[in-house]
């Protein structure tokens, strides 16, 4: 008996459902363009205090800090590469995050280095990323990787090679901690923050996190320091040409036949280390490889 | 022959049942039943018997497992069949923020009968109903009663061919199911055709052309009332008060039953003038003097014992059978 | 009127009127405008985006709480009471039954938001003495709030097809929220590495109903214009996921038993 009240009748018109769900995903994405040219500058943050927040997700911090850690995520990769980027809320964002779940590493990795690099490539704030690995520090004493951030911190922006050589040494305590935090420690109450320190640093620092945006600041970084290293290097040359010779090397192919120019020729992007004036070696202008990688964002 | 008023066959419905939904209950076993137009068919059974299945079967309010079912020749899936019948389910419940009007009012909507004539046709049957005093009251205020008698306006309003009832004297006080059973007289009057339930014999007795049986979701017979439902009057039952003063004979009081200052005795009939006289010796006021019938639920006792004891179901006199 | 859903749906209208929990409503959130003009008053220069954020916030709230309340009970009460019996034994398709409630839920909220847009607008002119272009942005916020409000009814009204109005209004509630969240679900799939949640995040996000999409309260309490594009968008997208549900509720009404 076919039924007119009966699902019998609807058969046909649920072959519809389908059809229907293809439309609203294909309308989904004309919206989501739609509403992105509507508010570029979204405020990601309406309450900005984690305790609020805290109390206010019924316990279910560590999922809402989730959501806040990769709401930081995009807030951020949809400004980096930008000219003109600012990042004002990143300090709160990862403020928050962190007040949620003091246990989420990442986030004070991420902005140890994302709050003190210079703008446009970060917050350029690297007195809130002090606080913020210092929050870290306090909520998880036994992470002795936060003392390395502390370390970077100090010593590369700030300049007070007395705290960063005791951040390093106090991470070193732990025995959990890496050998090299003792001979950071050493290295830079010694010789402060020499090239080779830094490069040291950065080193450690792009070793000690898979995060791929925190490796990429590294990367810029550790080019910038080997070019650093290597120009260096090749002017100590160029010295001894000029006590040998009386006169400096034009090009670096005099110093290569002088015995004098050692291996790396090449700068870290594979271009060819070329002589200035008064025998002082420089980068190839058309190197990507940025010696103050402050200036300007790679076209990378 | 014309088409039947209603043409019932092979009407089953089968319920799942129990936590998991793996058990199957048979709650009305191959209904076949035929109804002539203008007749007043009564649909006779216990409590859980599946008259109240079938009425909803019929309504397209529960779909069949497997049968099929006519009225006036249209199938009961065709939802503008329901245009011809009316229906009154059992202990009626309606939206009580609205007034019995008001509900009569929506109801009649649907049937397309414009403004005017709605008001016409409302006044008419809550006349009918004896609600038209309280026309204008919220039905939350309504009692079972009067709630009842909604029911049967809001069946009826649109002058249906025939009337489905279930249970439609249930709740009422002996003046309203008199009226009730006046409306149905009234309808039959006017050549409708009626489709009642009910678990009351002497209603049945009273109204219906024939009468069907059904015991446990099967069909145990159908014919006239009288034929079907042959019974030996067992005797009478007289209802009095005790006068406050003049204490009653003491073989009266070993017989009789009472509730505060109401008794009740049964008698033989033939010794019916007797006790009556015995009672007015003792100033006892006289309330009823009625026959005892047995119950239809004493009648229905003994048809599942004769099942079980006999092979078949034709025991019972068969009545007529459709094809 | 003359068609069945429109019988339908101006019986529920008046029951929802008649429904005296509706007043509290109403009578709150017109408080809020109240609160809002006082709140304004506090924060000097900003008494407007206040009012806006508080006023549109409130329509939206209650609105929403208003299609729950009333959306969880719209099948399941007539069931319960019975009162479905006499209705669907007159010549009434279930379905049309169904499109009858839809619609006399969407016009009760519809009039009770726009007596409190009417609120509104007296709490801003008080408060500004004038009205302004950028103020159109709040008329397609309402407008917004509408079709979310829609779809939210017509997902009460599913659940309401059979489940009780405590599961249905936990069900309902669970939907919207995921949907208010959709965005960051789509963005645990960008972050993570893992392609099988990679997949399971986009799959969620063009299925759940995405109410992300018509919140532009921010956008009226500054004032940025609404690009025409996303008004016809949202629209057709309310539209599509209505009849999505509506045609689920459908299969499940119309195969239905009424005990």
């Amino acid at each position: 008996m076919k039924y007119e009240n009966s699902p019998h009748a609807f058969r046909g018109s649920l072959l519809a459902v389908p059809v229907l769900l293809l439309a609203l995903a294909a309308l989904q994405r004309n919206i989501d363009a739609s509403s992105a040219s509507l508010q570029p500058e979204k405020p990601e943050l309406i309450i900005r205090s984690g305790t609020m927040l805290s109390k206010l997700s019924l316990g279910y911090n560590s999922l809402l800090a989730d959501i806040y850690w990769t709401r930081t995520v995009q807030y951020f990769g949809a400004r980096a590469g930008k000219q003109s980027a600012t990042f004002e809320l990143l300090a709160p964002l990862l403020d928050v995050t962190t007040t949620l779940d003091p246990k989420l590493m990442i986030a004070y990795r991420f902005g140890a280095i994302f709050l003190s690099e210079n703008e446009p490539a970060g917050a350029g704030r690297t007195d809130l990323a002090v606080d913020l690995v210092k929050k870290g520090i306090a909520a998880n004493p036994d992470e002795w990787r936060l003392y390395q951030d502390l370390g970077f911190l100090y010593s590369i922006h700030l300049k007070d090679y007395q705290k960063a050589a005791d951040a390093y040494l106090e991470g070193s305590k732990n025995p959990k901690a890496q050998i090299w935090m003792k001979v950071l420690a050493a290295s830079i109450a010694q010789r402060g923050d020499d090239i080779e320190t830094s490069r040291l640093i950065w080193a450690q620092v792009y070793a000690s996190t898979q995060d791929k945006l925190v490796r990429q600041r590294a990367i810029t970084h550790l080019e910038a320091l080997d070019a650093a290293i290597d120009l260096k290097r090749l002017n100590e040359s160029s010295e001894e040409y000029w006590r040998k010779f009386g006169h400096y090397p034009d090009t670096i192919q005099e110093l290569r036949e002088a015995g004098l120019a050692g291996d790396r020729l090449q700068d870290p992007a594979g271009y060819p280390y070329v002589m200035g004036a008064y025998g002082v070696p420089q980068l190839d202008p058309k190197s990507p490889v940025l010696l103050n990688p402050d200036e300007k964002i790679p076209a990378k | 022959m014309s088409t039947p008023a209603i043409q019932i066959e092979g009407l089953t419905k089968d319920y799942a049942v129990g936590f998991w939904r793996k058990k199957m209950r048979r709650s009305l076993d191959h209904l076949d039943l035929q109804v002539n137009e203008g007749e007043a068919f009564g649909f006779l059974g216990p409590n859980g018997a599946g008259k109240t299945t079938t009425l909803k079967l019929m309504m397209g309010l529960v779909f069949p497992t497997s049968g099929s079912a006519r009225v006036r020749g249209r199938s009961i899936a065709d939802v503008g069949m329901h245009r011809e019948i009316g229906y009154m389910p059992e202990q009626p419940y309606f939206y009580d923020y609205l007034t019995a009007r008001e509900l009569l009012d929506y109801f009649a909507q649907f049937f397309g009968y414009d403004a005017v004539e709605r008001r016409e046709r409302i006044k008419i049957f809550l006349e009918r109903v004896g609600l038209i005093a309280s026309a204008d009251v919220q039905l939350r205020k309504f009692s079972k009663g009067m709630l009842q008698r909604v029911g049967i306006a809001q069946a009826i309003l649109h002058d249906p061919q025939v009337v489905f009832l279930d249970e439609p004297m249930s709740g009422l006080d002996p003046v309203g199911r008199r009226e009730v059973r006046d409306i149905i007289l009234d309808l039959k009057k006017h050549g409708k055709t009626i489709f009642f339930s009910t678990h009351i014999l002497s209603d049945a007795e009273m109204l219906c052309d024939r009468v069907a049986v059904l015991v446990g979701g099967k069909l145990q017979g159908v014919g006239a009332p009288g034929e079907m439902l042959s019974m030996e009057v067992a005797g009478m039952e007289i209802l009095f008060e005790a006068h406050p003063g003049v204490p009653l004979p003491q073989k009266v009081m070993d017989r009789a039953t009472h509730t505060g200052d109401r008794y009740r005795i049964e008698v033989p009939e033939a010794d019916v003038y007797a006790a009556l006289e015995e009672l007015k010796n003792s100033r006892a006021r006289i309330l009823s003097v009625a026959p005892v019938r047995p119950s239809l639920e004493d009648y229905f006792f003994k048809l599942v014992a004769k099942q079980k004891n006999s092979v078949s179901a034709a025991e019972i006199t068969p009545g007529e059978q459709p094809r | 009127m003359i068609t069945i859903p429109g019988i339908v749906a101006l019986n529920t209208f008046r029951e929802a009127v008649r429904d005296r929990v509706l007043y509290n409503l109403v009578f709150f959130a017109l408080l809020m405008m109240a609160a809002a003009v006082l709140v304004g008053g506090v924060s000097i220069g900003i008494e407007r985006d206040v009012i806006v954020n508080l006023g549109l916030s409130a329509i939206s709230v209650f609105g929403i709480v208003m299609a729950i309340f009333i959306g969880v009970g719209l099948v399941h009460k007539e069931i319960e009471k019975r009162t479905l019996y006499s209705l669907l034994s007159k010549p009434v398709p279930r379905w049309q039954f169904l499109m009858g409630k839809f619609a006399g839920l969407s016009l009760t909220l519809i009039v009770n938001t726009a007596l409190m847009t009417v609120g509104l607008a007296a709490a801003l002119f008080y408060v500004t003495q004038k009205f302004e272009r950028g103020d159109g942005t709040v008329v397609i916020a309402i407008y917004f709030i509408l079709l979310q409000l829609g779809l939210i009814t017509s997902l009460a009204l599913f659940f309401s097809c059979f489940s009780s109005p405590m599961l249905s209004t936990l069900y309902t509630l669970g939907i919207y929220i995921a949907g208010v969240f959709a965005p960051d679900i789509r963005d645990i799939g960008i972050v993570t590495d893992s392609p099988g949640v990679k997949a399971a995040a986009k799959c969620i996000y063009y299925v759940l109903p995405n109410f992300h999409n018509f919140n532009v309260i921010s956008a009226a309490v500054h004032q940025e214009a609404i690009p025409f594009r996303l008004i016809w968008q949202n629209t057709i997208y309310a539209v599509l996921y209505i009849t999505l549900v509506m045609l689920g509720a459908s299969a499940i009404f119309l195969r239905r038993d009424l005990k």
